[in-house]
């Protein structure tokens, strides 16, 4: 299979997968109960829906590990089986996996603020938690380390960090969260996030999640105005989500959101995709607009 | 007078903590009464940061910066209200917290802060917070308010359930409870059974006054 970096480079659109969380809840996981244990105790529902989504037309899964890191672990008592974590994710997201898929692992914001002195973690402390939860996931057998729904710079930077010390050679993507009027709740702008991701090396980088499909676009042209070569990212919600009665509604249907995906490659995205609220039809649509 | 009470302002709105504990003890030097410092300097420059977060000139550093800075200040100037057996107005009791099975920290604290720069006295419960917690703290601190966090669509329901389990306790009528997080809405804030809901921590200084009319 072609290394990513080539397939970035060829200009062909990656599909990403869609949701993991809210299409893991359909599937009856608990409120309250992270993924990652599921990763450990009920891994079919993991592998169905990763299965899914390849089916749907994704050329990348996303293993089940963005909360995968000693400090989120820490909350729910599941620090001591890290390790064991990490790899079974990355072992379920390949079992789901054609030979043409690329499995990518996450890693998600520690959910500490970096903000000296109010902030309880330091740059250093974080660059060591992402460095190790990375060296278990490059151990593992991993195509790209995909760094998703940062707010932060400096935790962004602490991430990328840690992954190029502790996973050395393998890709980095990188996608940060606009949801604050057009900048991360972190204050920080499309164009500064492009600015330093361009320096430091990722293979690509761009939006996730987010507040609307709207604010990604924006944020994605802006990132393209500030880094024209760059291969670019857009993995955005199905809308915001609201509740009807006693029920999340995300209202972006699949049309609309192969309808952003056509504008995003328009706008320099190599890697589209979707989060919370988008589901395997979402991609399945997104990949016929793609191949068409 | 007016100018180091002006510049006071200036440093809780810049987000500069030194500055601000060095301006609250020039206030006091030039006989400015503590209670003169908070209404006329630190209260509307925490005004002003909400604000400008609001219409997005500010970001959540900034706002942390900004009560940081009002804290530097009140350290300085809460011995001398003391002093004069004089007292910040405590607008109301607030219990807060993220409700159970959800760890996301950092706009709940965030409320919290905003919340005791205000002036209400704000008793946090952290993150994953079990009903049962929630309503032992309303009992034992006599709160007028509780907030109610949450950050995720399945976690959402515990603010109902902690809703549900005030009226149990016969609780409900004494406190207005305040819904917060990505999901929630007015909408789902009217489905529960809350009081209100609040976009942000701004918003939720207003919502909170407005309900305790103070």
């Amino acid at each position: 299979m072609q290394d990513i970096a080539s397939r970035l480079k060829s200009g062909r659109v990656i599909i990403a997968d869609g949701a993991t969380g809210t299409m893991l809840h359909k599937a009856g996981l608990p409120a309250g109960i992270p993924p990652e244990r599921w990763v450990l105790e009920n891994p079919d529902p993991i592998r169905d829906l990763q299965r899914a989504y390849v089916e749907a037309g994704s050329d990348l899964i996303i293993a089940c590990t963005f909360g995968a890191n000693r400090k989120r672990l820490e909350h729910t008592g599941l620090a001591d089986q890290l390790v064991e974590i990490n790899q079974r994710a990355v072992q379920i997201a390949r079992e789901a996996a054609s030979d043409r898929t690329y499995v990518a692992a996450d890693i998600g914001p520690t959910g500490e603020l970096l903000l000296p002195p109010i902030g309880k973690m330091t740059y250093e402390q974080a660059l060591e938690i992402f460095a190790e939860q990375a060296a278990v996931l490059a151990q593992a057998g991993v195509d790209v380390l995909y760094i998703e729904t940062m707010s932060d710079l400096n935790e962004m930077k602490a991430a990328v960090a840690g992954a190029q010390q502790a996973a050395t050679g393998i890709p980095i993507f990188a996608t940060f969260s606009f949801d604050h009027h057009g900048r991360t709740n972190m204050g920080v702008k499309p164009e500064q996030a492009a600015e330093a991701l361009q320096t430091l090396e990722v293979a690509a980088f761009g939006a996730n999640c987010g507040a609307t499909l709207e604010m990604t676009e924006e944020a994605v042209a802006k990132m393209h105005e500030t880094a024209p070569k760059a291969a670019l990212i857009a993995k955005p919600n199905a809308g915001k989500p609201r509740m009807v009665e006693r029920e999340v509604v995300y209202d972006a249907t699949p049309e609309d959101m192969a309808e952003y995906a056509k504008k995003f490659v328009a706008m320099g995205a190599r890697v589209v995709g979707g989060c919370c609220g988008s589901t395997p039809e979402h991609i399945k649509v997104i990949a016929e607009a793609m191949a068409s | 007078m007016s100018d180091i009470l002006n510049q006071l302002q200036e440093a809780v709105i810049a987000g500069e903590p030194e500055q601000a504990h060095e301006l609250a003890a020039q206030a006091l030097e030039a006989g400015i009464a503590p209670l003169d410092a908070i209404d006329r300097s630190l209260n509307p420059g925490m005004q002003i940061v909400g604000d400008k977060y609001e219409c997005g000139d500010y970001f959540i550093p900034d706002l942390m910066m900004a009560a940081e800075a009002m804290k530097a200040a009140m350290e300085k100037l809460e011995p001398e209200l003391m002093a004069r057996q004089e007292q910040r107005q405590i607008l109301g009791t607030v219990v807060i917290g993220t409700v159970e099975g959800d760890i996301h920290e950092i706009g709940k604290s965030l409320v919290a802060t905003m919340l005791g720069a205000a002036g209400f006295q704000v008793h946090d419960l952290g993150v994953d917070v079990p009903v049962d917690r929630f309503i032992e703290q309303v009992k034992a601190t006599n709160a007028n308010v509780l907030g109610l966090s949450a950050l995720l669509t399945t976690t959402m329901r515990n603010q109902e359930a902690v809703i549900e389990a005030l009226k149990e306790a016969g609780l409900r009528e004494g406190v207005k409870v305040v819904i917060g997080g990505a999901p929630a809405s007015p909408e789902w804030a009217a489905t529960i059974g809350a009081d209100a809901y609040a976009e942000n921590a701004n918003e939720a200084v207003d919502v909170v006054k407005q309900l305790l009319e103070v």
